[in-house]
């Protein structure tokens, strides 16, 4: 057998690296080598710049702006997010009061799971759309809401520089929860129901059982959750580009839009926006690290 | 093997991918160099065949699937074929030009025909500055394909060539013709005894009337304010003549803080200042508020001559739009009140490394015939920028207006061409000020100043192209 082990580990091994490495790595080490050119993206003459789009970069403040956005959903998206999905899977695991001692949800849990988990079910694309709708000034379910209770000068949301980014973080939020709940709600669902009825007998409170029982031993599911919100809110770029492409005065933009708009939109410097991606890149992949290391604690096994 | 191998071995295994990566990337921004003529079609030039055809040369045509459709464009398709049987055209239609066609610029296979439109539109400036485009010149000396004793320069309406030329080359066949104007419903007009004012003063106080009796005088796309930057520059150029828009184009310094400027951004702030816009205007996108107008909810609009098309789904019956020029602002107005903004726009190119050029020019002829140009008309209701192109066509009530407001301009027509040149300026800064500046939030001083240092960051930049154009 020990003859046979190297073919059958290349075998199996190397068709998925190799398309790995043309698919995946090939590209993201390209925009490294791009992001040094000038390119302009029609036609095959670049020059080498150096890091002068770096530079560029650095004293470019759209760029400035559309990072500060970023940093606030970063610091807001995951910490919202997490919270309401937390809040919302205990309601629907143990909210319930029938019978003091006994752990069970609030009553149509399954609905609800299917209510929340359903902004899931559309695309993004949807989303933004029918978000747009919503805040429309004129004839939007919300100004109309509004104006039913009596309000007269209703705000213009997505045209108003105050209140743009906001609903844009909004409809983040919303359209991230639900999967948070389910995935939050299962987890739950793992915990041994006997811890519960213990702390129950012991006189804890529910706010206390979720602090000190319930938070803890779903811990790698949060660290997991926080994770990818951060991913998520370093990009935004879609729910921006079709709620606000960026605007009103370039208040809700994005560092993603930045690199559309710097490629495909309203310029095509390709060198320039591959050094924007590049920048991501490193963002993104250090506030991962940064996520995982300041999560660590130590695993809690049920035996 | 143990573990600390397959470590090792992998960690080789990353040192020999990178040279190989640098290799692809290579291939990636190398594709496509100079292969001179090798491959392209070529025929023979005669007199049936100007522009020297390959008859059996395939013809690739992309088109933007915007307002328009692409049925047009197959019956065009279906002309070249009837002149070249043994010819074989490709169609596609996309609605993301840029995204679907970068690839192929770059490897240097680009199709032959390109209709370059739409948001996901390639930016002119960075095609024109890399040489990626055909010299269309030829086609202008090349005689009319059905109009006898004409060549087809000679077929297109005024403007036509300027707007499509960079540095005096002409590169770029804009087919349509499109009048910029401020937009009212005659109907909603004659029901309430009301007309469409001539000068700034009279225009206030039509707005005040319109407001009395319960609707707003305008509305606008606040999620796309340039749309008013169209009728301030116009209000400007009325007042101080075409130079004020060669001033604007050619980054002039101080351009757009010129006086006619100054004067037009101080009359325009009076609607906003005497809440003359529809309450939440600065939330709507371009259909958005093109619907709240086209229900009544606003008198005026400022918007391009494909409204009409636009809109087809939402207009009322006999809801007649019609175009109307800037008001004067007073006597001192260098061109008369009728004198309205009017350019080709919608544009068409041949990529300079197109394998059949000459197919791609012939294509432009077929369109720019008589038969193409009526065939346009009647499909989409709007206007190509061959001359006489709408006469027999029955046409509906808005672009009828939209011919009588040009016929009425005459040769006071005017135009500025910075968003070509220069589009992150008006799509991206100007765009910005607007919406400062409509939605009341900025003083006119202040709209300019933001205005001027977008101009001016463009100028500073050394990585985008400049183009100088003469009056």
């Amino acid at each position: 057998m020990r003859h046979g082990r190297y073919p059958l580990i290349l075998s199996f091994l190397l068709p998925p690296l190799a398309l790995y490495g043309i698919f995946v790595l090939s590209p993201y080490l390209q925009a490294f080598q791009i992001s040094t050119t000038d390119w302009l993206g029609y036609s095959a003459q670049a020059d080498q710049v150096g890091l002068a789009n770096f530079r560029t970069l650095l004293h470019d403040g759209y760029v400035w702006n559309a990072l500060r956005n970023n940093a606030i959903l970063l610091a807001v998206v995951p910490v919202v997010t997490i919270a309401l999905g937390l809040f919302f899977a205990s309601m629907l695991t143990m909210g319930g009061r029938k019978g003091r001692a006994g752990v069970t949800g609030v009553r149509g849990t399954a609905l609800y799971r299917l209510v929340y988990f359903f902004p899931q079910v559309l695309s993004v694309v949807i989303i933004a759309l029918l978000w747009k709708e919503i805040y429309s000034p004129t004839s939007g379910l919300l100004n109309g809401a509004l104006r039913a209770i009596g309000l007269t000068s209703t705000p213009a949301w997505l045209g108003d520089p105050r209140f743009a980014f906001w609903c844009v973080l909004a409809v983040m939020v919303w359209s991230n929860v639900g999967f948070y709940v389910v995935l939050f709600g299962a987890a739950m669902q793992a915990i041994p129901r006997d811890i519960y009825e213990a702390v129950l007998l012991d006189g804890a409170s529910r706010a206390t059982m979720l602090r000190k029982i319930t938070i803890p031993l779903l811990w790698d599911t949060i660290q997991v959750a926080w994770i990818y919100l951060a991913i998520a809110a370093l990009d935004g770029f879609i729910l921006v580009q079709l709620m606000t492409n960026g605007g009103p005065n370039f208040s809700s933009d994005v560092i993603g839009l930045r690199m559309y708009d710097t490629s495909f939109g309203s310029e095509n410097k390709f060198g320039y926006a591959s050094a924007i991606g590049v920048a991501m890149f490193f963002l993104t992949l250090s506030v991962a690290v940064l996520a995982l290391r300041t999560a660590r604690r130590d695993r809690i096994e049920y035996s | 093997m143990n573990r600390r191998e397959i470590l090792r071995r992998s960690a080789a295994a990353g040192l020999l991918a990178t040279p190989a990566a640098g290799l692809l990337a290579g291939c990636a921004t190398s594709g496509g160099d100079d292969k001179g003529d090798a491959g392209a079609y070529k025929g023979t030039k005669s007199e049936q065949n100007p522009l020297g055809v390959a008859e059996d040369a395939p013809l690739e045509v992309v088109i933007f699937n915007g307002g328009f459709g692409e049925e047009y464009a197959k019956a065009h398709e279906a002309m070249y074929k009837e002149k070249y049987p043994k010819a074989e055209v490709k169609h596609s239609a996309t609605q993301e030009i840029s995204k679907t066609l970068q690839p192929r610029f770059v490897d240097g296979s680009p199709p032959d025909v390109v209709n370059n439109s739409g948001a996901g539109q390639i930016d002119f400036n960075g095609l024109v500055s890399q040489n990626a485009l055909a010299d269309l010149g030829e086609l202008l000396a090349a005689p009319s394909l059905d109009v006898p004793g004409k060549t087809v320069k000679d077929t297109l309406l005024p403007g036509t060539v300027e707007v499509g030329s960079y540095d005096g080359r002409f590169l770029v066949l804009n087919y349509t013709y499109t009048v910029y104007g401020i937009w009212h419903s005659t109907k909603l007009f004659a029901e309430r005894g009301w007309s469409y004012a001539k000068t700034w003063d009279e225009h206030i106080a039509l707005c005040r009337q319109i407001k009395a009796a319960g609707i707003a005088p305008w509305t606008y796309a606040g999620l796309h304010p340039r749309y008013m930057s169209w009728p301030l520059i116009s209000t400007a150029i009325k007042l101080g003549g075409p130079s004020v828009a060669l001033a604007i184009d050619n980054l002039e310094p101080n351009a757009w803080k010129s006086d006619a400027m100054r004067t037009a951004a101080d009359a325009w702030h009076q609607i906003v200042k005497d809440r003359f816009i529809l309450d939440g205007s600065p939330g709507l996108d371009h259909k958005q508020s093109q619907t709240a107008w086209c229900q009544g909810k606003a008198a005026f609009i400022s918007c391009g001559s494909w409204l009409e098309s636009e809109q087809k789904d939402v207009t009322p019956a006999g809801f007649n739009m019609t175009v109307a020029p800037t008001p004067s602002l007073g006597s001192g107005d260098k061109l008369p009140f009728e004198a309205i903004r009017g350019t080709a726009g919608e544009p068409f190119m041949v990529p300079a490394k197109a394998k059949n050029v000459a197919g791609g020019l012939e294509y432009f002829r077929t369109m720019l015939s008589r038969k193409g140009a009526q065939d346009f008309t009647r499909k989409v209701a709007s206007l190509p920028v061959v001359a006489g192109a709408t006469d027999g066509v029955e046409l509906p009530f808005g672009l009828a207006t939209v011919v009588k407001a040009l016929d009425a301009s005459g040769a006071n027509g005017f135009n500025w061409v910075y968003n070509n040149y220069y589009r992150k300026l008006e799509r991206n800064l100007v765009d910005a000020a607007c919406g400062e500046f409509f939605s009341g939030r900025i003083s006119p001083a202040e709209f300019l100043d933001q205005c001027q240092k977008g101009a001016d960051s463009i100028a500073q930049d050394s990585s985008v192209k400049k183009y100088k154009r003469a009056a």
